[in-house]
């Protein structure tokens, strides 16, 4: 069965699209809503953004394979996404990566088999500070090191 | 006297909502500006406070607002919070502990310029922040500032928040205006400014948060005051972000003019136990690097200029004696041959290849020659592509290879 929106989330769609003097516009908003409900924008999702904005399903794959944020392969329940630039680097985040390499025995790029995690490493996060640190979901995770990441993960279910 | 501007009411609890920043004089700015003011006025005072640029480049707000038309085509702003510039976290600061504030300046911005829809192009990563401005903007609806007839002005604004969705380069002006149109963010060639021809055609000013939070102070205070929180002709503070080997890591707003060494040495506590300095990058990863006997420097465009770096997004990154500039330029390469847009030959192949030489010579398989290769093949990038990013990766690239060619050459 092809992929629809609820009403609801077509009514917030509408919304979002007024906002922009171009329908195209919208894309963005429109493709982070369509990964989090239907958790990655494959073919059949693309066919159902390009009705909705009116343009061709090419023209919404050009969008999702420049965005890194975009994914065409269903992700895990909890998407780990470790900073791997110049401050966390410093503080550790190489070891920190093989360690979750090790823990959750998948790779970078890689999803468990019980679909529970994908790893992924990723360009500076703005939270440098908080080096080293990484991203689960949309949630913000500092300072981190086995033991805290052992609690954090064990936590979700 | 010297003070803190943009990060003085930060330690108050609940400060994003409305009632507790009107409590501490919120939103009198606005209504200054929009019953007392006209709009000449606004933008002489602005141009009087010398407010540069915080995104990068320096450039002062006011003079880029004069260059937009006078016509009857809809004009917007468009506020860069992409924040990719590594090394960077300013701006989550502002947007998290105080987006009334950066309200308040978009208002008073568009006023000025006589625009009716800006948009708040943020990061795709930042979702918690992008729904807190999202509450803040509703709040501001709700208490006059923003729809039609503000204050009974006669004036009408809408703000909107765009995520962007992971894509360093849109971060830069007119890629960020390509995403926002809802294309791929790949950067147009200039001339035209977006200041004339922007967003869907239309005359377009692109500020940073930084900057835009800036314009209330400026407005309550005077140019005058602001020209001396910082230099005559780099007005104000910066919010000085320092990350890497210090015992303090964090953000600093300071005088612009602070020295670096005392930015790392009294305000972020110092090195790690332990630790030595060994270089700093003064304005995110894109500015060139500075060895540690070159850290006694005003913090300020100019002062970098002459050091032959940049001030950039106040981004400081501090790398400690023990870190192989090895592993350093093997992330700084990395990191541009990833966001390189692929529309520039020099770029696109130039940051590639740089980045393979550098792994092969973290490997142990480096050869001789491969420090000049390096140097080459950045210089080839250097003044040969479209956007700044092919400067952005080559200055650092450059810098630390030729600064520390004896411990890359130990490598080969
Ligand atoms: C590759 C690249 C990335 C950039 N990223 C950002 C950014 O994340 N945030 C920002 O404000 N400016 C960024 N800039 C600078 C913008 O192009 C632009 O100069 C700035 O937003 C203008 O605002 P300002 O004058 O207030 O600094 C970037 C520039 C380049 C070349
Ligand atoms: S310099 Fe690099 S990032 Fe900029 S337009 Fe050219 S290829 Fe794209
Ligand atoms: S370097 Fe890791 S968040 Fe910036």
């Amino acid at each position: 069965m092809s992929p629809e929106f609820s009403e609801k989330t077509k009514k917030k769609i509408e919304e979002i699209v007024a906002r922009y003097p171009q329908k195209e516009a919208a894309i963005l908003p429109v493709l982070h809503i369509t990964q989090q409900e239907f958790g990655s924008i494959s073919a059949e999702e693309e066919k159902l953004v390009a009705r909705i904005l009116g343009i061709k399903p090419i023209s919404v794959r050009e969008i999702v394979t420049f965005y890194t944020m975009l994914s065409r392969e269903s992700l895990g329940k909890y998407h780990i996404q470790v900073c791997s630039n110049l401050s966390c680097s410093l503080l550790g985040a190489g070891n920190f990566v093989d360690y979750l390499v090790e823990k959750l025995g998948i790779e970078p790029g890689e999803t468990t088999p019980d679909k529970k995690f994908t790893l992924s490493t990723v360009e500076c996060l703005g939270a440098c500070e908080r080096a080293p640190c990484m991203l689960i979901n949309f949630n913000y995770y500092g300072e981190m090191d086995p033991k805290k990441v052992d609690e954090i993960l064990d936590g979700l279910k | 006297m010297k003070e803190k501007v943009l990060t003085e009411h930060f330690g108050l609890e609940n400060l994003y909502k409305i009632d507790v920043y009107k409590k501490q004089g919120g939103y009198q700015a606005t209504e200054k500006a929009l019953k007392k003011m006209k709009p000449e006025e606004i933008l002489e005072e602005v141009k009087k406070a010398n407010l540069r640029g915080r995104g990068g480049a320096g450039f002062p707000a006011g003079v880029k607002w004069s260059f937009v038309p006078d016509t009857d085509k809809p004009k917007y702003l468009c506020v860069n919070a992409d924040e990719g510039e590594p090394g960077t976290f300013k701006d989550r600061y502002i947007m998290s502990h105080n987006p009334h504030m950066l309200l308040e300046g978009i208002i008073i911005t568009s006023f000025c310029v006589g625009i009716h829809a800006a948009f708040i192009y943020i990061r795709g990563e930042y979702e918690a922040i992008a729904l807190r401005l999202e509450q803040a903007i509703s709040e501001a609806y709700e208490n006059g500032f923003l729809g039609k007839n503000i204050l009974e002005s006669g004036f009408d604004l809408d703000i909107f928040v765009h995520r962007g969705a992971g894509a360093y380069i849109c971060g830069e002006e007119t890629a960020l205006l390509e995403s926002l149109e809802g294309k791929r963010g790949v950067p147009r060639l200039k001339p035209p400014f977006p200041a004339s021809v922007g967003l869907w055609q239309c005359p377009t000013v692109i500020n940073n948060v930084e900057t835009i939070s800036n314009i209330s102070h400026i407005i309550l205070n005077g140019a005058e005051w602001f020209v001396k929180q910082g230099l005559p002709k780099d007005g104000g503070t910066r919010i000085f972000g320092v990350s890497g080997m210090v015992k303090n890591p964090g953000i600093y707003e300071l005088p612009l003019g602070t020295s670096l060494k005392d930015i790392i040495f009294k305000h972020a506590g110092g090195m790690k136990e332990g630790k030595k300095l060994k270089a700093v990058i003064p304005g995110g990863m894109s500015a060139p690097i500075l060895t540690a006997d070159e850290i006694n420097i005003k913090m300020d465009f100019d002062s970098l200029v002459e050091a032959n770096s940049m001030l950039g997004s106040a981004a400081i990154i501090v790398i400690d004696e023990k870190t192989s500039i090895l592993d350093v330029l093997k992330v700084v390469t990395k990191f541009y041959s990833h966001e390189s847009c692929g529309q520039c030959t020099p770029c696109r192949i130039g940051n590639s290849w740089i980045n393979k030489i550098v792994k092969r010579i973290a490997e142990g398989k480096g050869k001789k020659e491969d420090i000049d290769s390096i140097l080459r093949l950045a210089s080839n990038i250097e003044g040969n592509t479209l956007c700044p990013l092919g400067d952005a990766a080559a200055m650092p690239i450059l810098s630390i290879t030729k600064k520390f060619r004896k411990e890359l050459e130990s490598h080969v």
